[in-house]
């Protein structure tokens, strides 16, 4: 392995480890501004114009607030639940297609840390790891709502999954590739898009991308009406930071998860028309991908200020009754209408 | 049985149809309404730049009034301490002494007079007892402060700026 490799890839990790960062810090600031917004408010605005330094104060706030860790809680395990939740966060980012290739003279960088011929099946991974980090926080602060909230998370994460498998099996017929570099080269222009061919595999995706991620309606393993932290009770300071953050960056990853697989990814209407450059259509197709991305994450927060909290049984029923079915159903009619399509359209 | 005031209304419920049973088609109306609040013009009062516009008959802080000539209007007679339902006033009484008559208005005035806003309710009934139209609730709201102590206002606080001759 050359040494010019090696750096590409540590200064693509880099910068794709500032960007997860800075958005997930400017997430909170968004998310406030939006919850403002849609109620009538202006949301932060002193700090900075607009409120732009807002997530730095909030930054200081968190760094200099005392940690305090409960005397009867397992102090290691404490510690490392929001390092795992926040590891694991950052981590799915690995797979993601970020764009096509830049080439500068002969040499050619590819914008994706790593093109695993099974990218999903990692995000998948890294995505059932993510449970720990809560699961481990909460067990550790030795609270029984912070225990309550863990063990709802993870069942909640659980049962979820599955319906998630389920969509992306169905994704994955269409697709016949595993790779996440392959699934966004196969979707150029815009009639490619996967959403088109899986309108319902997406919308399942989605409703169990916001359960994965604990966002509003299905927030309960931090429902403060309920579990008054949820499983972070206990925590504060920087530590309750990193849970936060944790979840900001699940959501962005999960927007590019989403706008990988189903919006394709950094592919833009009539981009291979407008004859322009490789390097100029990949950095447009950058921009198109956070696009994609940001409008996902505003999504997110414009749902969770709409909708209210499901109950904890009904949560279950959408899950185990309505979504695996609705999955199963859906892997059967893309199997039906990849053969009709293969025997009468060809 | 039949309604006697004809304005029961019995209500059917019916279940409910598949589209109300995806809760989807709600979903999206809710989101189209919150987004349409998105661009409504925003209700917020930016606190210590702009102030809400308060009523006539708003009842503020404290402030014991002079007369024409610029004497203070209280003869201590403790009235408004005997009205106010939550102790909040109390007063010292004292003499008025020759030399002082541009001072008070009367022969006997308040030495000590002091408010402790952490108890008043802001009801009014000491401005309605006062016999001697001396004390009104015309002033602005009251501040937060560090200290207990700093709540109980005297008259230092309390009484109208002199005139200004």
């Amino acid at each position: 392995m050359e040494l010019a490799f090696v750096i590409e890839k540590f200064a693509l990790v880099i910068v794709i480890f500032m960007i997860s960062l800075g958005v997930a810090a400017y997430s909170t600031l968004a998310e406030r501004k939006i919850a403002a917004f849609l109620q009538g408010r202006v949301g932060p605005h002193r700090a900075g114009w607009g409120g732009m330094f807002q997530p730095l104060a909030d930054g200081a706030k968190m760094f200099f607030k005392e940690e305090i860790i409960p005397t009867q809680s397992n102090q290691f395990l404490f510690i490392a639940g929001p390092s795992l939740a926040l590891l694991t966060a950052l981590i799915g980012s690995a797979v993601i297609p970020w764009g096509q290739s830049l080439t500068f003279g002969d040499t050619v960088v590819q914008l994706q840390v790593a093109d695993i011929n099974v990218g999903i099946l990692y995000i998948f991974g890294v995505v059932s790891l993510g449970v720990y980090g809560i699961m481990i926080g909460g067990w550790a602060s030795n609270n029984k709502f912070s225990l309550m909230g863990a063990i709802r998370a993870a069942s909640q994460n659980i049962s979820y999954e599955i319906a998630m498998g389920l969509s992306i099996i169905a994704l994955l017929m269409v697709t016949q590739s595993l790779s996440l570099k392959e699934i966004a080269a196969q979707q150029s222009g815009f009639i490619n898009w996967n959403v088109w061919a899986q309108p319902l595999g997406f919308l399942i995706f989605i409703i169990c991308a916001f359960a994965e991620c604990n966002r509003t309606p299905f927030d309960l393993p931090e429902s403060e009406n309920e579990l008054v932290g949820g499983y972070h009770t206990e925590y504060s300071g920087m530590k309750l930071g990193g849970f936060l953050f944790a979840e900001y960056i699940n959501m962005f990853i999960s927007s590019a998860v989403m706008a990988t697989l189903y919006f394709g990814g950094y592919n833009f209407p009539f981009m291979n028309d407008l004859g322009l450059p490789q390097n100029i259509i990949t950095l447009i197709g950058v921009l198109f991908l956070f696009a994609k991305i940001f409008f996902f994450i505003f999504f997110f927060m414009w749902v969770r200020w709409t909708v209210p909290r499901f109950r904890y049984d009904q949560l279950m029923n959408l899950g185990w009754k309505v979504l695996i079915p609705l999955g199963i159903a859906n892997i059967v009619l893309t199997g039906i209408w990849i053969i009709v399509k293969d025997t009468y359209f060809k | 049985m039949e309604s006697l005031s004809n304005r029961k209304k019995v209500i059917e419920q019916k279940p409910m149809t598949l589209a109300e049973r995806m809760y989807l088609p709600a979903i999206a109306k809710g989101l189209a309404i919150t987004f349409r609040h998105m661009f409504k013009k925003k209700e917020t009062i930016f606190y210590p730049e702009q102030e809400r516009p308060i009523s006539e008959n708003w009842r503020g802080l404290h402030s014991l009034k002079r007369d024409e000539n610029g004497k203070e209007r209280c003869t201590a007679c403790g009235l408004c301490a005997l009205a106010c339902p939550a102790e909040a006033i109390t007063m010292i009484a004292a003499e008025r002494k020759k030399g002082e008559e541009h001072l008070y208005r009367e022969e006997k005035y308040a030495a000590v007079y002091e408010v402790n806003m952490l108890r008043c309710i802001f009801c009014g009934l000491c401005e309605e007892a006062c016999p001697k139209e001396a004390i009104y609730l015309d002033g602005p709201f009251l501040e937060a402060d560090y200290l207990r102590k700093d709540f109980i206002f005297g008259k230092d606080k309390l009484v109208e700026a002199p005139l200004k001759s």
